[in-house]
């Protein structure tokens, strides 16, 4: 008699997921597919073990974006080859696993940087486009969906669907900031910046309250390609909302003297140590001792005297200095642990901005759980279908969780969305850790009014149903609901299947280890060719796949 | 951090102190998957676990001394529960031995239930733990396996043997962040030891599993249930072998 087939895939391939933040982690098999084949592989013992998918890129989000509780993690870091590259219009296309630091390593030596970066480079370009993440450039240049000229979207049963603005264009504005539940982006063309120096000028300015904060983002949106904030959140009264405003300017041609120095990767590098002798590697275990309420309320007070004496300082810093703050220290979460962190980001409409920062701070205040780091940025509308942006000011807050604090942490966290829903506000799904269904469901309405009378000539944004539409394009491009995260049954609950593929019952199929990795082409889009067999090279041989089941994971 | 278990599979759940921890576990939310030999046991504990809305109980019949079923059945509960975090083996037998009985169907018995069934159950838990990066395992040992009574030699030695093996469990995977507690009750009011009669020290299985999970939360290695066993184990293991045979253990 033969044996039974396994209820589940090889334990070898479980492993623990853990949110960025270190508030959640769950266990999953974790695929690491290479080629479109590993990919379709993945999906098929997801089937097989009626198993849901998330998607994974580089593991930045804060929550529990990319997390599948004992389901299937495709995790694509190892997609990450830049498939071309034209250095005269600063177009590039790369795979999905490629980070933004691999990016702008790759071409700032032509004079162009991404257009749109976060605060780490060590995000990937899939994960960019899922969260359809923005930088400190966002009032200006939007997020980074509006730079991607087109991608390539792998539905679960195997389809490719070329998507852009023109193309398959409902799709494309679904998927970026789709957060992975609707296909696996598998290539992406991203026009690039032409940059002419490796430098930003740079203007710090102090600002003493709340008031002063929004007049000076007002004042310099106009001439800034970035404007960035940082708040002391200790201070209150009429020291509320003081801190230290950065807003910063491209060089233009002939402004750098030297751009070829600046553009060189070597000196975009940031020193090994600080202050000449504590390892930047090591630098989180020093954060830790200050990461208390005494200790951060000091550092605060310290930076503000310090802000006060920069106030007016005008000065140049390397690109990936001035961007990629959060990388400056190593592994800086681990002053968290081991309770972790989450961060709190809320969008608000300018006219109900100071209101609603004032109003959230206070609140933190009187429940005495005061975020450690608080970052305000500017933004403007974009016409994505789940879009987070709005016309208006964004608020950062990092909350240490502690074991003691968590249920208040999450209370306050919930007690703050009703002020933010109130003021017309919206939520960032990559940084999101407590978000309700409701409230999700709430702020996206809010955003679909607006869009539409703000947008109107964005052909796919929907009346007030944005979440229904993007459930139906779900429905059609997904049928199975395969692809499902933690963070999506969070919002979205449970996702039935709308149709099964056809295929054998699940006895038969558990018996039938191979599946025949041809894709036949449906109705409803055509399929193209794979990307890979554009690029002249050969499909990876599918006899050797079959021989070594562990090479695609 | 104390962890939040959301879903435990128990060995040994159809009575005792076995039935007491799922039950505890399920007042507070935690799935628990209910391993047991009599069906019909399990099925009563999960309906009243349940009641009319519940799902918290899943019962999974299996007999600790068929240990080809283990991984399978680790795999099944896994899969009905939507994860795993804590796995307690509190399944045990005590026949009683008389004191010139020397038959080796009743130490098989003993050592197959109290220690081969354990490390059958454990070893694809453990596994599991290792790739996770978390987890407890709990083992419900006994005082009586600090020193070799007369009493009940193989049930001594299956005890002792059981906290070897846990303790060679915890070296492997404490530095994967998995945590093992053996627990070490002293004489509890169960179905096992009905026919003992009033021992003393005797607590009642329910306050046995408050203990053990407090225990268990605490991430200890190991626990005297209640504590004050701790002080009479370590008297009893000062005590020279030449006394200790002369005394009614």
């Amino acid at each position: 008699m033969p044996p039974d087939p396994p209820s589940r895939p090889p334990a070898e391939l479980l492993e623990r997921v853990e949110a960025w933040g270190m508030t959640s982690a769950s266990v999953a098999y974790v695929y690491r597919p290479s080629t479109l084949l590993g990919l379709d592989e993945a999906f098929e013992t997801a089937r097989r073990f009626a198993m849901k998918v998330a998607l994974k890129g580089g593991g930045n989000s804060y929550g529990d974006a990319f997390q599948c509780a004992e389901g299937v993690v495709l995790d694509l870091t190892r997609m990450n080859r830049i498939l071309a590259w034209d250095p005269a219009a600063g177009v590039i296309r790369c795979e999905p696993g490629v980070t933004i630091d691999q990016l702008w390593r790759y071409t700032l030596g032509d004079g162009w940087w991404p257009p749109v970066v976060p605060g780490t480079a060590h995000v990937t370009l899939g994960g960019a486009l899922a969260a359809n993440i923005h930088g400190k450039n966002n009032f200006k240049a939007g997020p980074i969906g509006e730079h991607i000229l087109s991608f390539e979207l792998m539905t679960p049963n195997g389809r490719l669907l070329t998507c852009s603005p023109a193309e398959n264009a409902d799709v494309f504005y679904a998927a970026i900031g789709g957060f992975g539940l609707l296909g696996v982006i598998v290539c992406i063309q991203l026009q690039m910046k032409r940059i002419y120096s490796g430098l930003l000028n740079i203007e710090a300015v102090y600002v003493a309250n709340w008031k002063e904060a929004f007049a000076a983002f007002e004042k310099r949106e106009a001439g800034a390609d970035y404007v960035v904030g940082w708040i002391d959140c200790f201070a209150s009264d009429s020291k509320a909302g003081r801190g230290l405003i950065h807003a910063a300017r491209y060089l233009q041609p002939e402004e750098d003297a030297h751009p070829e120095e600046s553009l060189n990767v070597g000196a975009q590098e940031l020193p090994d140590t600080v202050l000449r002798y504590v390892a930047r590697s090591k630098l989180h275990r020093v954060m830790k001792r200050f990461l208390n309420r005494p200790g951060m309320r000091f550092i605060n007070r310290m930076k503000c005297r310090a802000a006060r004496k920069e106030h007016g300082k005008r000065y140049r810093e390397p690109l990936a200095k001035f961007n990629f703050l959060l990388d400056s220290a190593p592994n800086w979460k681990f002053a968290y642990m081991p309770g972790g962190l989450i961060q709190y980001q809320c969008f608000i409409p300018k006219d109900n901005a100071q209101s609603v920062f004032e109003r959230i701070i206070t609140l933190s205040q009187e429940r005495g759980i005061v975020p450690y780091l608080a970052v305000m940025k500017r933004h403007r509308p974009d016409p994505f279908l789940l879009s987070h942006a709005v016309d208006g000011y964004s608020l950062a807050l990092d909350y240490k969780v502690t074991r003691k604090n968590r249920e208040r942490v999450w209370s306050l966290a919930h007690a703050m969305d009703e002020i933010v829903l109130e003021g017309g506000g919206r939520f960032y799904l990559a940084k999101d850790s407590t978000l309700t269904s409701s409230a999700f469901e709430q702020s996206l309405t809010a955003q679909a009014v607006q869009a539409t009378q703000e947008t109107p000539t964005h052909q796919t944004t929907p009346t007030t149903r944005t979440i229904q539409t993007f459930l139906q394009l779900k429905r059609r491009l997904d049928p199975e609901s395969l692809l499902q995260s933690e963070l999506s049954k969070r919002l979205f609950g449970p996702l039935e299947p709308t149709s099964a593929r056809t295929q054998p019952p699940p006895a038969e199929r558990a018996e039938q280890p191979e599946r025949p990795p041809h894709v036949e082409p449906s109705q409803d889009f055509e399929l193209p060719e794979p990307f890979w067999a554009e690029e002249g090279e050969r499909p990876p041989d599918e006899d050797k796949l079959k021989e070594n089941p562990q090479h695609e994971r | 951090m104390a962890p939040n278990w959301k879903r435990a599979i128990i060995v040994g759940a159809s009575g005792g102190i076995g039935e007491q921890i799922a039950r505890k576990l399920a007042s507070g939310g935690c799935r628990v998957a209910l391993v047991g030999r009599r069906e019909d046991k399990l099925r009563q504990i999960a309906v009243d676990i349940n009641g009319v809305s519940l799902n918290l109980a899943l019962p999974f019949p299996s007999d600790v001394r068929d240990f080809d079923a283990p991984a399978a059945k680790v795999e099944e509960c896994v899969r009905a529960l939507g994860g795993l975090d804590l796995v307690v083996y509190s399944a045990g037998v005590m026949p009683r031995i008389g004191p010139t009985e020397y038959e080796t169907a009743k130490d098989r018995l003993i050592v197959e239930t109290n220690l081969i069934g354990a490390m059958a159950w454990l070893n694809p838990v453990a596994k599991r733990f290792e790739r996770a990066g978390g987890g407890t395992i709990v083992g419900i040992g006994s005082v009586s396996g600090d020193r070799g009574r007369r009493g009940n030699p193989a049930y001594s030695a299956s005890k002792a043997g059981l906290e070897c093996y846990l303790e060679s469990l915890r070296n492997r995977l404490g530095r994967r962040g998995v945590s093992v507690v053996t627990v070490k009750p002293g004489p509890v009011e169960t179905e096992m030891t009905r026919e003992l009669g009033r021992l003393p020290g005797m607590i009642p299985a329910g306050r046995a599993a408050d203990l053990i999970l407090k225990a268990a939360r605490k991430f200890g290695k190991t626990a005297y249930i209640p504590g004050r066993w701790w002080l009479a184990s370590k008297i009893m293991l000062s005590i020279p072998s030449r006394i200790f045979r002369r005394l009614p253990l």
